[in-house]
C-alpha cells in the first residue's frame, strides 16, 4: 500500500480520476437542468452514443476534432427536439420514451459504424491543451491544469449551469416548471416552451459527453459508453439536483475508479478482491443515493407531463 | 385528448419498433449479406454458394456464429469470423452471424433460432454461453453445436468444445517483451480474469520474467470486455507507473493501444492481428486461426459425429500464429529467438508452465 502514496501516484491517480469523471459530468450538468424542468430523460446514455459516433467519424473524414465536436453538439439537438417532441408535445411516458432513444441510439450508432466505418480505426483525437503558467505549478498543475480542452469546458460549466439555474429569469423559470408547472404557467411562463429548450439543451450536453470520451480515447467501438449515461443519471440523484453537488459526485465516482485502476496496477489488489473493489464506485453510489433519498426530494414535477386543458 | 392520446400511443411504437429495427440491424450482420470478405477480415457475413434467404442452402454447409462483439471488433469475435471466412475460401459454405450479443439471453434466442432454421452447425462464440447451450443442445440433436473457449462438452453428443493455449503466444511475446523493455516494467491491460484472456497473460507473464527475472510485469484486469475509456485509463495508469511496453487482451484494449501509440510504447496484440491499431507500436500480434479447430469439427460432422470432442488451437498445430508487424522493425535477433522460442513450445522441449 505504500507504493500509493507516492506523490506521483497520488497525483497520477487524481489527475485519471478528473479525466474519467468529464463525459459523465457533461452529460449529469445537461440532465441536472432537465430534470429541474420535470422531465427525466433515460435516453442520455443513447445520445451519448450518437454524440460519440457523430465526433468520431467526422473527425475521421475532416481530420478535425473541432468539427466533430461541433456536429456532436448539433446531433444532440436534433435528438432533443425528437425527445421533446415525444414528451412534451406528445406527453409519452417519460421513462419509457428514454429507453426507446437509448435503444435506438446503441442499434444506429452499431449499424453506422459497421456500415461506414467496420474495422476500429484511431483517430488522432483531442490532445492535451496544458495551460500556461498554471500547468507550471507543483503536482496541482498535473492534477488540475494539463488536460485537453473538453475537461476544463466540463468543469468551467458548472459555476455557468449554476448561475443559469439559480441566478437568472430562465432557471427561475425552470425551477418553478419543475415544482408547480401549474402555477408557473398561471404567471405567463411557456411551460412546454421552456421544457423545450431545456430537453435540447441536455441533450447537447449528452451530445458533448459523448464527443468528449470518443475524443479522448481516440476511437469508436459498438456500445463505446458502456453505461456512463446511466452513471450521469445517478449523478443527479446523488448531487439532489445541484449542480456542485453533482460534479462533486462526478469527481468521487471518478476518483475512486481511478484509484481502483492505481491499485490494481501496481499491485495492492489482485485476484477475487480485484474484482470486488471494481465494484466500489457502483457501492458508493447506491450508498450516497440512499443516505440523500432521505434528505432531499426531487423536483415535485418531475416524470409529469404539463397540460393546461387538463 | 383521446385522440391525442392514440396518436402517441402510435408514435411511441412507431419509434419503438425503429429503435428495436435500429438494435436489430446494428448487432447482426447475418441478413444483409453486404460485407464480404476482402481479405482484411473485415467481413461480417459472407453468404458462400447460395442466396440464403430459403433456408436451403443446397449442398452448402451452413455454418452460424454467435458472438458478443463486433464481427470486426479486431480481437476475440472477428478471429473466429475470419476463420469461418477462411474455411469458405476451401469448401462450399452459407455463413451467417449475430454479432453484439454481450448479453446472454440474446445470444440464447439467437442460438435457438439458428437451431430451429436448420443450420448444420451453430458455434457459440463465448465461454458465457455454456448455460443456455446446455439447455438448447439437447433439443435440437440433429444440429451440431460448437462451443468456446471452453473444454466442456456437457457429455452431450452434438457439442464440440474448442479452447485456445493462448498463453502459448503469450510466453513467446513476453520474451520479446522483456527484451524490449529499458525500464524493465512492462504494463498488461486484461478484461476479466478467466478464459483465454488469462491464459494469455500468464503466459505473457511466464515468457517475460522467464527471459529476465528483473523484470516487473502489471497487471490490471479492469473487469469488463467493453468499457475502452477504461481500458485507456489502465494503460494510462501503466505508462505513469514506468511501463515502456503494454499489453492486453479482449475487445476493449482498443483504447488502450492509443494509449501505447501517443505515449510511443510498444504494444502485443492477441487473438487478432491488431497492427491497423498501432502501426507504430505494435509488435506482434497472436492471431487465432479457429480454422484449424473448425476444419476439425466439420470433417466429424462430414462423418456423422455432431460432437462429444474438445479441440484446442496451438502453436503446434497452426491454430495459434504469432504475426510481425514489419513496420516496427523488431530487431532480427529477437525475431529469431522469439521464432525459436515458439518451435520448442510446437515441439514441446519449452514449456509455458501455464497448467
Amino acid at each position: 500500500m505504500s507504493e500509493f502514496f507516492t506523490v506521483s501516484v497520488l497525483v497520477a491517480t487524481l489527475a485519471g480520476g478528473i479525466r474519467l469523471a468529464t463525459p459523465f459530468l457533461l452529460a449529469a450538468l445537461g440532465e441536472t437542468l432537465g430534470q429541474r424542468s420535470g422531465v427525466l430523460n433515460l435516453g442520455v446514455e443513447g445520445v451519448m452514443l450518437i454524440g460519440a459516433f457523430a465526433a468520431y467519424y467526422t473527425a475521421l473524414e475532416t481530420g478535425s476534432t473541432v468539427a466533430g465536436i461541433a456536429v456532436a453538439i448539433g446531433i444532440g439537438a436534433v435528438m432533443g427536439l425528437i425527445y421533446a417532441f415525444l414528451t412534451v408535445v406528445m406527453h409519452a411516458e417519460q421513462g419509457i420514451s428514454g429507453i426507446g432513444i437509448f435503444l435506438f441510439g446503441l442499434g444506429f450508432t452499431d449499424l453506422l459504424f459497421q456500415k461506414q466505418v467496420g474495422t476500429p480505426l484511431p483517430i488522432p483525437g483531442v490532445g492535451k491543451a496544458p495551460i500556461p503558467i498554471l500547468s507550471d505549478i507543483p503536482h496541482l498543475g498535473e492534477i488540475f491544469f494539463d488536460h485537453n480542452p473538453l475537461v476544463y469546458l466540463a468543469f468551467l460549466l458548472v459555476p455557468i449551469m449554476w448561475f443559469v439555474v439559480n441566478k437568472t429569469t430562465f432557471g427561475l423559470n425552470v425551477r418553478a416548471i419543475g415544482q408547480t408547472p401549474e402555477a408557473a404557467d398561471t404567471l405567463g411562463v411557456s411551460v412546454n416552451l421552456t421544457r423545450t429548450f431545456t430537453i435540447v439543451i441536455a441533450n447537447c450536453f449528452a451530445g458533448l459527453a459523448g464527443a468528449a470520451l470518443a475524443l479522448e480515447v481516440g476511437i469508436f467501438q459498438q456500445n463505446l459508453t458502456a453505461g456512463q449515461g446511466f452513471i450521469a443519471i445517478a449523478l443527479v440523484y446523488f448531487g439532489a439536483w445541484r449542480m456542485p453537488w453533482v460534479m462533486s459526485g462526478a469527481l468521487l465516482f471518478g476518483v475512486v475508479s481511478s484509484t481502483v485502476l492505481q491499485w490494481k496496477t501496481l499491485g495492492i489488489v489482485s485476484g477475487p478482491s480485484s474484482s470486488l473493489l471494481a465494484m466500489a464506485p457502483a457501492i458508493l453510489t447506491i450508498l450516497v443515493l440512499v443516505l440523500v433519498s432521505r434528505r432531499v426530494s426531487a423536483p415535485a414535477a418531475l416524470t409529469r407531463p404539463f397540460d393546461r386543458a387538463g | 385528448m383521446r385522440k391525442q392520446s392514440r396518436t402517441f400511443t402510435l408514435l411511441l411504437a412507431l419509434l419503438a419498433a425503429f429503435a428495436l429495427l435500429a438494435a436489430a440491424c446494428g448487432s447482426d450482420g447475418g441478413d444483409d449479406g453486404a460485407a464480404s470478405d476482402d481479405g482484411d477480415g473485415t467481413s461480417a457475413t459472407e453468404p458462400a454458394g447460395d442466396d440464403g434467404d430459403d433456408g436451403g442452402g443446397g449442398d452448402a454447409l451452413r455454418i452460424a456464429v454467435v458472438a458478443p462483439s463486433a464481427s470486426n471488433d479486431l480481437a476475440f469475435t472477428q478471429s473466429m469470423v475470419d476463420a469461418v471466412n477462411a474455411i469458405g475460401e476451401t469448401r462450399d459454405i452459407q455463413f451467417d452471424v449475430t454479432d453484439g450479443t454481450f448479453v446472454v439471453e440474446d445470444a440464447a434466442a439467437a442460438l435457438r433460432g439458428y437451431a430451429e432454421d436448420g443450420f448444420d452447425l451453430v458455434v457459440a462464440h463465448g465461454s458465457q454461453y455454456g448455460g443456455p447451450l446446455q439447455e438448447i443442445a439437447p433439443d435440437f440433436p440433429d444440429v451440431s453445436f460448437a462451443w468456446g473457449t471452453a473444454a466442456d462438452t456437457f457429455g452431450l453428443p452434438n457439442v464440440y468444445a474448442y479452447t485456445v493455449r493462448a498463453d502459448e503466444g503469450g510466453f513467446v511475446m513476453g520474451t520479446i517483451a522483456a527484451q524490449l523493455s529499458e525500464s524493465g516494467v512492462i504494463g498488461v491491460v486484461g478484461p476479466v480474469e478467466v478464459g483465454d484472456a488469462k491464459l494469455y497473460v500468464d503466459g505473457f507473464a511466464a515468457g517475460a520474467t522467464n527471459q529476465d527475472p528483473a523484470v516487473t510485469v502489471n497487471v490490471n484486469y479492469i473487469e469488463s470486455f467493453s468499457d475502452v475509456a477504461l481500458a485507456a485509463e489502465a494503460a494510462t495508469a501503466h505508462v505513469g507507473n514506468g511501463a515502456d511496453v503494454l499489453t492486453g487482451s479482449a475487445q476493449m484494449v482498443v483504447g488502450a493501444t492509443g494509449v501505447a501509440t501517443e505515449s510511443g510504447v510498444a504494444w502485443f496484440g492477441t487473438q487478432a492481428n491488431q497492427t491497423a491499431l498501432g502501426p507504430d507500436v505494435v509488435v506482434a500480434s497472436q492471431v487465432y486461426h479457429w480454422e484449424v479447430v473448425l476444419a476439425d469439427i466439420i470433417a466429424g460432422i462430414d462423418s456423422g459425429t455432431l460432437g462429444g470432442e474438445v479441440f484446442i488451437a496451438t502453436l503446434a498445430n497452426g491454430g495459434l500464429v504469432i504475426e510481425y508487424n514489419d513496420g516496427f522493425g523488431l530487431d532480427d535477433a529477437v525475431r529469431t529467438a522469439a521464432d525459436a522460442t515458439a518451435a520448442g513450445i510446437a515441439d514441446g522441449s519449452i514449456s509455458t508452465g501455464i497448467e
